[in-house]
Protein backbone atom coordinates (compact mmCIF):
# COMPACT_ATOMS: atom_id res chain seq x y z
CA UNK A 1 0.00 0.00 0.00
CA UNK A 2 1.40 2.51 -1.33
CA UNK A 3 0.71 6.01 0.96
CA UNK A 4 1.52 8.85 -1.50
CA UNK A 5 -0.25 9.90 -4.33
CA UNK A 6 1.05 12.18 -7.13
CA UNK A 7 -0.70 14.30 -9.96
CA UNK A 8 2.27 16.75 -11.63
CA UNK A 9 1.39 18.84 -14.72
CA UNK A 10 3.63 20.92 -16.75
CA UNK A 11 1.79 23.75 -18.50
CA UNK A 12 3.20 26.88 -20.17
CA UNK A 13 6.54 26.66 -18.13
CA UNK A 14 5.20 25.90 -14.86
CA UNK A 15 4.42 22.58 -13.57
CA UNK A 16 1.54 22.36 -10.76
CA UNK A 17 2.45 19.11 -8.07
CA UNK A 18 -0.20 17.82 -6.40
CA UNK A 19 -0.45 15.21 -3.80
CA UNK A 20 -1.99 13.62 -1.16
CA UNK A 21 -0.61 11.21 1.84
CA UNK A 22 -2.08 8.30 3.50
CA UNK A 23 -2.05 9.47 7.73
CA UNK A 24 -3.81 9.41 10.65
CA UNK A 25 -2.37 13.05 11.57
CA UNK A 26 -2.69 12.23 15.27
CA UNK A 27 -2.70 15.73 16.52
CA UNK A 28 -1.74 14.30 20.29
CA UNK A 29 -4.44 16.96 21.62
CA UNK A 30 -7.23 14.47 21.25
CA UNK A 31 -8.35 12.28 23.91
CA UNK A 32 -9.64 8.58 23.81
CA UNK A 33 -13.01 8.79 24.97
CA UNK A 34 -13.13 5.50 26.42
CA UNK A 35 -9.92 5.91 29.28
CA UNK A 36 -9.85 9.65 28.55
CA UNK A 37 -6.27 9.25 27.75
CA UNK A 38 -4.40 11.79 25.29
CA UNK A 39 -3.72 9.78 22.25
CA UNK A 40 0.01 9.93 21.11
CA UNK A 41 0.90 12.58 18.30
CA UNK A 42 1.43 10.76 15.25
CA UNK A 43 2.38 12.98 12.75
CA UNK A 44 3.92 13.67 9.37
CA UNK A 45 7.06 16.02 10.34
CA UNK A 46 8.38 16.91 6.96
CA UNK A 47 7.99 16.46 3.87
CA UNK A 48 10.03 17.08 0.56
CA UNK A 49 9.63 17.59 -3.21
CA UNK A 50 12.41 16.72 -5.45
CA UNK A 51 12.70 17.38 -9.22
CA UNK A 52 14.89 14.64 -11.10
CA UNK A 53 16.92 14.64 -7.79
CA UNK A 54 16.70 18.37 -6.93
CA UNK A 55 14.81 19.80 -3.82
CA UNK A 56 12.20 21.95 -4.51
CA UNK A 57 10.31 22.71 -1.61
CA UNK A 58 10.69 21.16 1.84
CA UNK A 59 7.43 21.35 4.22
CA UNK A 60 7.57 21.16 8.18
CA UNK A 61 4.14 20.18 9.28
CA UNK A 62 3.13 19.73 12.57
CA UNK A 63 -0.60 17.84 14.05
CA UNK A 64 -2.49 20.82 12.70
CA UNK A 65 -2.36 19.49 9.20
CA UNK A 66 -5.45 17.22 8.20
CA UNK A 67 -5.73 13.64 8.18
CA UNK A 68 -4.47 12.47 4.84
CA UNK A 69 -2.53 15.63 4.11
CA UNK A 70 -2.98 17.04 0.87
CA UNK A 71 -0.47 18.99 -0.31
CA UNK A 72 0.12 21.52 -3.58
CA UNK A 73 2.57 23.41 -5.13
CA UNK A 74 3.58 24.62 -8.34
CA UNK A 75 7.56 25.31 -9.58
CA UNK A 76 9.34 26.08 -12.85
CA UNK A 77 11.85 24.89 -15.02
CA UNK A 78 10.74 21.50 -15.41
CA UNK A 79 9.10 19.43 -18.73
CA UNK A 80 7.51 16.59 -19.56
CA UNK A 81 8.64 13.67 -18.39
CA UNK A 82 10.95 14.94 -16.02
CA UNK A 83 10.57 12.52 -12.55
CA UNK A 84 9.10 14.16 -9.47
CA UNK A 85 9.72 12.22 -6.30
CA UNK A 86 7.80 13.06 -3.12
CA UNK A 87 9.40 11.82 0.86
CA UNK A 88 7.82 11.72 4.12
CA UNK A 89 8.90 11.44 7.67
CA UNK A 90 6.97 11.10 10.51
CA UNK A 91 7.43 11.76 14.38
CA UNK A 92 7.69 7.95 15.04
CA UNK A 93 10.55 8.06 12.13
CA UNK A 94 8.29 6.18 9.65
CA UNK A 95 8.91 7.50 6.18
CA UNK A 96 8.15 6.81 2.64
CA UNK A 97 8.34 8.06 -0.91
CA UNK A 98 7.34 7.92 -4.60
CA UNK A 99 8.38 9.26 -7.86
CA UNK A 100 6.13 10.05 -10.41
CA UNK A 101 6.69 11.49 -14.11
CA UNK A 102 5.23 14.65 -14.91
CA UNK A 103 2.72 14.85 -17.41
CA UNK B 1 -0.53 -3.10 5.11
CA UNK B 2 2.00 -6.60 4.67
CA UNK B 3 4.50 -7.60 7.69
CA UNK B 4 7.74 -7.67 4.66
CA UNK B 5 7.01 -4.20 3.43
CA UNK B 6 6.83 -3.09 7.23
CA UNK B 7 10.25 -4.40 8.43
CA UNK B 8 11.27 -2.43 5.21
CA UNK B 9 9.64 0.69 5.94
CA UNK B 10 11.61 0.19 9.77
CA UNK B 11 15.01 -1.10 8.21
CA UNK B 12 15.04 2.04 5.46
CA UNK B 13 14.10 4.60 8.47
CA UNK B 14 17.46 2.83 10.10
CA UNK B 15 19.53 2.78 7.83
CA UNK B 16 18.54 6.67 7.24
CA UNK B 17 19.49 7.85 10.52
CA UNK B 18 22.62 6.25 10.19
CA UNK B 19 23.22 7.81 6.65
CA UNK B 20 22.71 11.09 8.32
CA UNK B 21 25.17 10.34 11.19
CA UNK B 22 27.88 9.48 9.35
CA UNK B 23 27.36 12.14 7.15
CA UNK B 24 27.18 10.54 3.78
CA UNK B 25 25.16 9.09 1.06
CA UNK B 26 21.79 8.02 0.87
CA UNK B 27 19.57 10.86 2.59
CA UNK B 28 21.91 13.79 2.19
CA UNK B 29 20.40 16.22 0.11
CA UNK B 30 16.79 16.22 2.46
CA UNK B 31 18.27 17.29 5.58
CA UNK B 32 19.93 20.67 3.16
CA UNK B 33 17.02 22.88 4.18
CA UNK B 34 17.43 21.90 8.01
CA UNK B 35 15.44 19.92 10.56
CA UNK B 36 12.08 20.05 11.37
CA UNK B 37 11.21 23.67 13.51
CA UNK B 38 10.78 22.07 16.69
CA UNK B 39 10.50 25.02 18.50
CA UNK B 40 8.23 26.78 16.32
CA UNK B 41 5.50 23.70 16.84
CA UNK B 42 5.92 23.82 20.25
CA UNK B 43 5.49 27.83 20.49
CA UNK B 44 1.52 28.19 22.16
CA UNK B 45 1.17 32.18 20.42
CA UNK B 46 1.14 33.18 17.06
CA UNK B 47 4.32 35.48 17.75
CA UNK B 48 6.73 32.40 18.91
CA UNK B 49 5.09 30.18 15.70
CA UNK B 50 6.27 32.55 13.50
CA UNK B 51 9.78 33.58 14.56
CA UNK B 52 10.48 29.78 15.21
CA UNK B 53 9.71 29.24 11.40
CA UNK B 54 10.73 32.52 9.84
CA UNK B 55 13.16 33.43 12.43
CA UNK B 56 11.45 37.22 13.00
CA UNK B 57 8.16 37.66 14.66
CA UNK B 58 7.78 41.13 12.31
CA UNK B 59 5.40 41.05 9.87
CA UNK B 60 3.22 43.58 8.27
CA UNK B 61 -0.01 43.06 6.20
CA UNK B 62 0.17 43.49 2.73
CA UNK B 63 -2.15 43.29 -0.17
CA UNK B 64 0.60 41.11 -2.35
CA UNK B 65 -0.28 37.80 -0.46
CA UNK B 66 -3.51 36.28 -1.01
CA UNK B 67 -5.13 33.56 1.08
CA UNK B 68 -7.89 31.90 0.21
CA UNK B 69 -9.75 30.34 2.96
CA UNK B 70 -13.74 29.21 3.11
CA UNK B 71 -15.64 31.97 5.48
CA UNK B 72 -17.29 28.81 7.31
CA UNK B 73 -16.02 25.82 7.86
CA UNK B 74 -18.62 23.18 8.40
CA UNK B 75 -15.52 20.64 10.06
CA UNK B 76 -13.09 22.68 11.50
CA UNK B 77 -10.68 19.00 10.96
CA UNK B 78 -10.65 19.82 7.36
CA UNK B 79 -10.51 23.55 6.23
CA UNK B 80 -8.27 23.78 2.94
CA UNK B 81 -6.38 26.63 2.66
CA UNK B 82 -4.37 28.39 -0.35
CA UNK B 83 -1.39 30.85 0.05
CA UNK B 84 0.20 32.74 -2.87
CA UNK B 85 1.94 36.01 -3.44
CA UNK B 86 2.68 38.06 -6.30
CA UNK B 87 5.70 39.41 -4.91
CA UNK B 88 9.40 37.92 -6.25
CA UNK B 89 11.88 36.09 -4.56
CA UNK B 90 9.01 34.14 -1.87
CA UNK B 91 11.76 31.61 -0.11
CA UNK B 92 9.42 30.74 2.93
CA UNK B 93 5.70 30.74 3.69
CA UNK B 94 4.16 29.90 7.33
CA UNK B 95 0.42 28.59 7.61
CA UNK B 96 -0.75 29.92 11.54
CA UNK B 97 -3.77 29.49 12.82
CA UNK B 98 -4.26 31.71 15.97
CA UNK B 99 -7.19 30.00 17.92
CA UNK B 100 -5.66 26.55 18.13
CA UNK B 101 -3.30 25.23 20.78
CA UNK B 102 -0.36 24.94 18.66
CA UNK B 103 -0.57 27.65 16.19
CA UNK B 104 1.70 26.72 13.65
CA UNK B 105 0.47 24.14 11.52
CA UNK B 106 2.72 24.37 8.74
CA UNK B 107 5.85 26.27 7.05
CA UNK B 108 7.23 25.32 3.80
CA UNK B 109 10.89 26.25 2.70
CA UNK B 110 10.85 27.47 -1.12
CA UNK B 111 14.04 26.81 -3.59
CA UNK B 112 14.53 29.33 -6.35
CA UNK B 113 12.13 27.56 -8.83
CA UNK B 114 9.33 27.67 -6.49
CA UNK B 115 6.43 29.82 -7.43
CA UNK B 116 4.98 31.52 -4.51
CA UNK B 117 1.64 29.14 -4.12
CA UNK B 118 1.31 26.09 -1.46
CA UNK B 119 -1.88 24.88 -0.87
CA UNK B 120 -3.40 22.40 1.49
CA UNK B 121 -5.96 21.29 4.16
CA UNK B 122 -5.22 22.08 7.96
CA UNK B 123 -7.29 21.51 11.51
CA UNK B 124 -8.86 24.52 13.39
CA UNK B 125 -9.85 24.16 17.15
CA UNK B 126 -12.77 26.67 16.77
CA UNK B 127 -13.47 30.09 15.12
CA UNK B 128 -10.36 32.37 14.58
CA UNK B 129 -7.99 34.02 12.30
CA UNK B 130 -5.91 32.40 9.80
CA UNK B 131 -2.86 33.96 8.91
CA UNK B 132 -0.27 33.34 6.23
CA UNK B 133 3.28 34.45 6.87
CA UNK B 134 5.69 34.93 3.28
CA UNK B 135 8.57 35.66 3.45
CA UNK B 136 10.20 37.60 0.84
CA UNK B 137 13.96 39.44 0.37
CA UNK B 138 14.30 38.36 3.94
CA UNK B 139 11.25 40.47 5.35
CA UNK B 140 7.48 39.09 6.52
CA UNK B 141 4.16 39.93 4.91
CA UNK B 142 1.20 38.48 5.67
CA UNK B 143 -2.67 38.16 4.95
CA UNK B 144 -4.84 36.99 7.64
CA UNK B 145 -8.85 35.08 7.32
CA UNK B 146 -11.33 34.82 9.78
CA UNK B 147 -12.79 31.20 9.44
CA UNK B 148 -15.75 30.32 11.37
CA UNK B 149 -15.52 26.89 12.44
CA UNK B 150 -19.01 25.09 13.50
CA UNK B 151 -17.44 21.90 14.59
CA UNK B 152 -13.98 22.17 15.99
CA UNK B 153 -11.19 19.61 14.90
CA UNK B 154 -8.95 19.48 17.41
CA UNK B 155 -10.53 18.51 20.28
CA UNK B 156 -12.15 14.65 21.12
Amino acid sequence: MATIKIRAKAQDGVTTVKTLISHPMESGQRKDSKTGKLIPGHYVTEVIAEHNGKQVLNANWGGGISKNPYLSFKFKGAAAGDSIKISWVDNMGKSDSAEAKIQ
Amino acid sequence: MNLIRRKFVKTTAFLSVGATLAGSGLLMPQRALGAWAADAFAARDVAGAVSGSLGSSDYSPSDAVTLKAPDIAENGAVVPVTVSSSMANVDAISIVVASNPGPLTSTYQLSSACEPFVSTRIKMAKTGDVIAVVKANGKLYSATKEVKVTIGGCGG
